[in-house]
């Protein structure tokens, strides 16, 4: 199979002029090359029919109007006029931005002190608990703890029934029926879910400090704060960007979480763009409305996290 | 030049994956405007199916299900287990009749109908909100087999709202449902703890119901757990049973059924929206309703947490068997004793789909349904609710004092009273999820104003309508 092939490519490649271009042209002609490609083909076509086709019949979805079934009508630019004129889709564009102060702020930030802490008691067996307590929320499906979070905070669940036994029971309330509380409420839940996932990408990232700047900063009378701040935070730089994107990500994405503990009530305040497509599409039946706020969310997290990437690479290079 | 060849050289595999990408691309911009062809041909072939559904009902004989084998596709909701008792007794009295059953959540059948009829079209399926699938011609034509098993005769009020005109409004035109029986809301209540607030007997006048919410609370008892949380508003229940009783349940219908000129926004539907919001800031619903779903009603009900609940006559059979003896029902009073009364009260709609392949048999088992005695049993047994038919027709004997018999003694009064009306959240496909749901959490949260609240609901049918 790969002969035919590299048999058609030499024939049709012209000779390399110039001998500085020979050593890559030739790389290039090696059927090995051709060979990899074969051997991704099954991933690409998949890759294409699953991934970039729908992504570009989205595109072309939200150009229309149209109910899923009957006929569609081209209306332009509408749906997208739509997305940044209406309060009840942007402002799901909002919640969403502020869900990111929950999904990864407060992730990175607890993550890097457990971190810290459990690599300087990383010999006791506390370390090994410690790290699988934490990771187990990734293990579990979101639905599930979505269900197990709306237990824990319904009016007489278990954060209300403690915050009863402190003497805090003037400040219980049903948190995620509350308009105040239940954002931050389904902010919380997201928390304990990607905690787990910053501090093993976190404590990964720390083993591969090389212990002799930490012993050279000891000498140096170095207490744990400043080995922190001055080796460990620099040294975690690409860690930090990888856990900033991935939970920027899946705050601005979020769909699971909040479909199960609120499903963006009370009275639209949970409400995210995620939720808001599926509601346009399959409650409204307005596919193009749906496809414009989708193609929307796409540039929005691309927008928000390509910047974080190059942040990130300038500051290694 | 060089550099121009090194590009084109070095770029080579990434040429195939731009090649696959634009072969998409292009598959994507070479296909016309999205549904136009296929639409054409789905309503093209909804309507040769639903005339030769007619002509062959009217024509050809008995329509029934014939002695060949017969494997019948349907669609049902999860968690009610009506429909499969009925299959499964259907198929022991026709047994060349075997179904193939799938089951979803209401709401997700809601989201998934347009598509299922579209593509795989089922001969049975529970239908959510009929007048968005009627535009597209997906569901059939029931007229011709209404003519010939003679459904027309039975009371009009039972399949006129299951009737859609070319416009999109309901209550005239082609029958495009029927109903596995009708149900119909009103209060329940826990007579222990009735007797405990020292409540004896049950509220005759609005005033009266009042008076007792009060006697709860003063007992210490939470007078109402209404589900009102999520994504499914709970409490459009006693606001639409206090919009019959301040208002006519007719202009009600012409709203829910897309009348034109028909609004919401009332002065009679204001008073009752303020009412339900006195009750609110009384203190009579619990605390966290806008947090609680479906289920936690039922349990906290059953479980003897709350005095009342405004719920269906579809949890009649279920709370005579978890709570024997000591569940009670009402229709939401009257203003003044002996006033008319009304409820919410619509069919258990089923339709066939435009494309079904068995359409003649559901429509005969549908009949069935109706008709067949050991079904009007099911139906009042398990269903809990009114069978549909001829107002003559067999009625079987329930147990006196249960809420079965209690609730289909207040669906007699109902229809005496010309009182049915159907939920105001099936006005079109979004309004409940969309407008009464985040408008009522809004008001339980003091965010949002009786009077807003109905003026914001309006504003949404309008757009709706506009779409």
């Amino acid at each position: 199979m790969a002969s035919p092939l590299t048999s058609v490519r030499s024939d049709t490649a012209p000779p390399p002029p110039v001998p500085t271009s020979r050593r890559r042209a030739r790389r290039a002609r090696r059927p090995g090359a051709w060979l990899g490609w074969l051997f991704a083909a099954p991933a690409v076509v998949v890759y294409a029919v699953f991934v970039l086709r729908p992504l570009l019949l989205t595109v072309q979805y939200s150009f229309y109007q149209w109910n899923g079934i009957g006929a569609s009508t081209w209306v332009g630019l509408d749906n997208y006029r739509r997305v940044v004129t209406d309060p009840e889709l942007y402002g799901s564009i909002l919640n969403a931005f502020e869900l990111i102060v929950f999904f990864s702020f407060i992730p990175v930030i607890l993550g890097l002190l457990v971190a810290a802490t459990i690599r300087r008691i990383a010999e006791s067996r506390l370390a090994v608990v410690a790290r699988t307590v934490l990771f187990l929320p990734q293990v579990i499906p979101l639905v599930s703890a979505g269900i197990i979070w709306t237990w824990l905070l319904s009016s007489r669940g278990l954060v209300n029934q403690l915050l009863d036994l402190i003497g805090l029971g003037g400040t219980t309330r049903a948190w995620l029926g509350d308009f105040d509380t239940a954002l931050p409420a389904v902010g919380v839940i997201g928390a304990w879910v990607l905690l787990g996932l910053c501090t093993l990408l976190l404590l990964a990232g720390m083993s591969k400090i090389d212990p002799g700047q930490y012993e050279a900063a000891r000498i140096d009378g170095a207490g744990a704060i400043r080995e922190f701040f001055s080796i460990t935070l620099p040294s975690l730089r690409a860690e930090i960007s990888v856990c900033i994107t991935l939970t920027v990500i899946a705050a601005l994405a979020s769909f699971d979480i909040i479909y199960i503990s609120t499903q963006g009530g009370p009275g639209g305040s949970t409400m995210v763009p995620g939720l808001q497509i599926f509601y346009l599409a399959f409650s409204d039946r307005r596919i193009g409305a749906a496809s414009a706020l989708a193609v929307a969310l796409v540039v929005l997290v691309l927008v928000v996290v390509i910047p974080i990437q190059r942040l990130a690479k300038d500051n290694t290079a | 030049m060089t550099h121009a060849l090194r590009r084109r050289r070095a770029g080579t595999p990434g040429l195939i994956a731009t090649a696959l990408t634009l072969g998409s691309l292009l598959a994507v911009v070479g296909c016309s405007a999205p549904g136009g062809s296929t639409a054409a041909s789905t309503s093209a072939a909804a309507g040769a199916a639903t005339s030769a559904g007619s002509t062959a009902t009217a024509a050809s004989g008995p329509v029934d299900c014939g002695t060949d084998p017969v494997t019948m596709k349907a669609y049902f909701e999860t968690g009610f287990p009506l429909p499969k008792d009925l299959t499964d007794e259907f198929t022991k009295q026709y047994p060349n009749v075997t179904w193939d059953i799938r089951e979803d959540q209401f709401a997700v059948i809601t989201q998934n109908a347009a598509r299922t009829l579209a593509d795989s079209p089922p001969d049975l399926i529970r239908l959510p909100q009929l007048s968005s699938l009627a535009a597209d011609g997906l569901l059939k034509d029931l007229d011709g087999y209404a003519a010939s098993f003679g459904w027309d005769a039975w009371p009009e009020s039972q399949l006129s709202q299951l009737r859609v005109a070319e416009d999109g409004t309901r209550g005239s035109g082609p029958l495009l449902a029927m109903g596995l029986n009708f149900s119909m809301t009103g209060v329940f209540y826990n007579k222990e703890l009735a007797a405990k607030a020292g409540i004896t007997a049950a509220p005759t006048t609005l005033a009266e119901l009042d008076a007792d919410l009060q006697k709860a609370k003063d007992a210490g008892i939470v007078p109402i757990a209404q589900f009102n949380g999520g994504a499914t508003g709970g409490l459009a229940f006693p606001l639409q049973d206090l919009m019959a009783v301040y208002g006519s349940p007719t202009d009600i219908n012409d709203w829910i059924f897309g009348k034109s000129g028909a609004t919401i926004d009332t002065p009679a539907n204001q008073q009752a929206a303020q009412h339900l919001k006195k009750w609110i800031d009384a203190g009579f619903f619990a605390d966290d309703i806008n947090a609680m779903d479906y289920a936690t009603m039922m349990s906290r009900f059953t479980g003897g947490e709350s005095l009342f609940m405004f719920n269906g006559d579809w949890e009649s059979g279920n709370l005579d068997k978890q709570m024997p003896g000591n569940v009670g029902f009402f229709l939401t009073p009257p203003v003044e004793s002996g006033g008319a009364q009304a409820a919410m009260s619509a069919p258990l709609t089923y339709g066939i789909a435009a494309g079904a392949e068995h359409a003649d048999c559901a429509a005969f088992f549908l009949n069935w349904v109706a008709t067949n005695q050991t079904a009007r049993d099911i139906g009042v047994t398990v269903g809990g609710s009114h069978p549909m038919g001829p107002a003559d027709a067999y009625m079987p004997t329930v147990e006196a004092g249960s809420v079965t018999a209690q609730t289909l003694e207040a669906g007699a009064k109902v229809g005496q009273d010309n009182g049915a009306m159907d939920f105001i959240a099936n006005a079109n496909g979004s309004i409940y999820a969309k407008s009464w749901t985040p408008q009522l959490q809004s008001l339980v949260a003091g965010q949002q104003t009786p009077e807003g609240l109905l003026t914001s609901v309006q504003a949404d049918y309008v757009a709706d309508q506009g779409n």
